[in-house]
């Protein structure tokens, strides 16, 4: 018996609708035994046309190298690099709900965690092309591993961050993928056993690894879940830190600032969760799950959006802060001059506008819990991350030390832009395919919080709230003793 | 391999089980394993397993990727090809911090999920009996060993009043998995009452 009395009706269900765990697994498995709808195939066949003319336009990059991009000797990191440090920020949100929510004990993970972490390691598989095609002699990529080479042995430098990079980004899709594809196990053991096409008896017979739901399996799945948690937790704050260093350790005013790693921690957050809520309003109306990703669900995810956007617009105010106060020349030129000012002014004033401005709307209660504006945040939110790199890259390097050097006409050329698009179509294809062929729920965890935040179970409550305390330990006394009683008539 | 007798009981309330674990054990019978769609918390007690030392292992892992990265990235810098950065020191510790934190996490990962395959004889292509199509969906499913003592027909009717809907008795292969059975799953006294 519970030691608490009751759970606060404030908190509201985290499952709406009177659900038994029966009805958990229909609701989740039916889109994946339904046909795909049109719908489906419209995006998917978008996605896949996008992603064709990505490889193309890496094949043409690949082909006749980094100057089929218009990047120049002082613009040397255009959108490739912005596009990288983008997509890394929008894949902070699925470790972040799925790791430090679980340390934290956010019950209302359990709805959106699955589809968030398959969309963090997406969107790591999209920022990943952008650094190594940027390499320019792709095929020598291998370079930066450290392996026993012909070359002397020769090793990579340690002491550099783009190496660290290396290793971050490589460990966090690892580990994410790992974390993700763990617990897929139990819910695609689920579709396996209600398979009835041979397609599927076979596909998740494999997929599923043999899990049988053994109480011992549970235990230690329970365990490495917490401990995977515990070590994506910093890991994933680690990752954009260590991209942070990749500009904070050099020495170019604009970049060379201590402020970096919790300022793009922040926003990788800030991005990621506004991508969620791109990704999860379409599917909660598409997939009608809108019992499991409810309202309060929304609302939470835009309190953080909120948070989030605010220590990014601290970090802007600092920075400028910072260069004012330095009193060195520079830097004072670079923010006051060429960042806020000059040719790529409106950049800035694009960032400011959407980061910093436009989510303290979600101050109001009426418009967190609005799914049309929230959605249109979400996108606005997503942009403005776009040009908050692009103002850190491009406004830091385009005034050069030598005037000759200083560059302008900075245009992205098609197949920069090609490239960028296949990234959302590698994306959304896999997000089409993920939506169709996988739960998007975490079935086993849904069914898990079903009996404390359930709404049925939420409802039986209230009588309980209204007995005094003394009547309380009254009811959960004398069930104790039924309990002690039945193992007793058991026993004889 | 040997096939064994199983009695399965199901049982579609968590509420139930529990008592029911608890009957069953303090009459003697030998619980093989109870599948369940999601963790219910305290039934590997109630049971009497003991707790897993799975997250031991991960931490030597990540020792393992901490030593691995620390000592290796040393010897490449001071012994192999010490090569001068801007006349820095060649053992540069704070440099190598964030490689050393990566590989640790990496490698406690790693090594994590592929012991817990393993000691669950999780892989793709393993196929294991399946008692109850829906211990993946609703079902609590309770499966206990007959050994010769056991009287099949007491049995059920003692899971019948303990709450099981629905009981049947299977046979399946006891090695159905690879590897050696799971020798933490000593869950019962020798069979006394039955």
């Amino acid at each position: 018996m519970s030691l608490i009395k009751y759970e606060s009706q404030i908190r509201e269900p985290l499952v709406d609708g009177h659900k038994t765990y029966h009805d958990v697994t229909e609701d989740i498995c039916h889109t994946i035994e339904a046909k795909p709808t049109r719908l489906w195939y419209i995006g998917f066949y978008i996605s896949l046309a996008l992603l064709l003319f990505g490889a193309f336009s890496v094949y043409r990059e690949v082909t006749y190298g980094i100057g089929q991009w218009n990047l120049n000797r002082t613009i040397g990191w255009g959108w490739d690099i912005t596009n990288f440090v983008w997509w890394v920020g929008i894949g902070h949100a699925g470790t972040l709900i799925s790791a430090i929510l679980l340390l934290f004990r956010q019950r209302w993970r359990t709805g959106v965690n699955r589809a968030a972490e398959a969309m963090t390691i997406f969107a790591v598989m999209c920022a990943g092309q952008f650094p190594i095609f940027h390499m320019g002699r792709v095929w020598m990529a291998f370079y930066t591993l450290p392996y026993p080479n012909t070359r002397g042995p020769l090793w990579p430098n340690f002491n550099s961050p783009l190496l660290w990079d290396v290793f971050a980004i490589s460990t966090y899709f690892t580990v994410s993928l790992l974390f993700w594809y763990s617990g897929l196990l139990p819910d695609l053991a689920t579709i396996r056993d209600r398979a009835r096409t041979k397609f599927r008896k076979h596909f998740y017979g494999v997929a599923a690894f043999g899990w049988t739901g053994s109480t011992k399996h549970w235990q230690r799945h329970e365990s490495l879940s917490l401990v995977l948690a515990g070590l994506s937790t910093p890991l994933v704050l680690s990752v954009h830190t260590i991209v942070s260093f990749d500009f904070a350790t050099s020495i170019i005013p604009g970049w060379h600032t201590t402020i970096f790693p919790p300022y793009f921690v922040a926003g990788a957050i800030f991005s990621g969760f506004a991508m969620v809520q791109t990704l999860m309003l379409v599917m909660r109306k598409v997939m009608r799950l809108e019992q499991y990703i409810t309202l309060s669900h929304i609302e939470v995810m835009n309190k953080v959006i909120v948070l989030t956007g605010s220590i990014v617009g601290c970090a802007y105010l600092t920075e400028l802060f910072m260069a004012w106060y330095s009193m060195v020349s520079y830097e004072q030129d670079h923010f006051f001059k060429y960042r806020i000012a000059g040719p790529y002014g409106w950049s800035y004033w694009l960032m400011m506008t959407c980061n910093v401005i436009s989510p303290q709307l979600f101050w109001f209660k009426k418009l967190r819990r609005n799914i049309a504006f929230t959605f249109v945040m979400s996108i606005v939110v997503n942009i403005g991350m776009w040009f908050e790199r692009f103002v850190i890259i491009v406004t830091s390097i385009y005034r050069d030390y030598l005037p000759s050097s200083w560059s302008l006409y900075y245009r992205p050329s098609i197949w920069e832009i090609g490239f960028y698009l296949g990234t959302f179509g590698l994306f959304f294809t896999c997000f089409f395919l993920f939506a169709k062929y996988f739960p998007v729920i975490a079935i086993a965890e849904i069914k898990h919080v079903l009996k404390s935040s359930g709404e049925s179970y939420k409802g039986k409550m209230q009588p309980i709230e209204k007995l005094s305390d003394e009547e309380f330990y009254e009811t959960t006394h004398h069930e104790d003793d039924h309990h002690e009683n039945a193992v007793k008539v058991g026993h004889n | 391999m040997a096939l064994k007798k199983f009695v399965v009981g199901c049982f579609d309330d968590e509420n139930v089980l529990f008592p029911a674990v608890g009957k069953v054990r303090t009459a003697g019978y030998k619980i093989h394993d109870i599948y369940t769609p999601f963790p219910v918390h305290g039934l590997d007690k109630a049971m009497g397993l003991r707790d897993t030392s799975l997250h031991t292992a991960g931490f030597v892992y990540g020792l393992t990727g901490t030593t691995t990265a620390v000592t290796f990235m040393s010897w490449v810098f001071t012994k192999d090809w010490p090569m001068n950065i801007g006349g820095k020191p060649h053992f540069a510790l704070p440099a190598w911090i964030p490689i050393t934190f990566e590989l640790t996490v990496l490698m406690a990962a790693v090594g994590m999920v592929l012991t817990f395959c393993y000691i669950c004889q999780l892989a793709p292509f393993i196929k294991k009996h399946p008692f109850h199509q829906r211990a993946t969906d609703d079902q609590f499913v309770m499966v206990i060993e007959c050994t010769d003592k056991t009287d099949e027909l007491l049995l059920k009717s003692f899971l019948d009043e303990a709450g099981a809907k629905e009981i049947n008795t299977q046979v399946a292969e006891e090695g159905w998995w690879i590897g050696r059975y799971d020798q933490d799953q000593k869950l019962y006294n020798e069979p006394s009452v039955a």
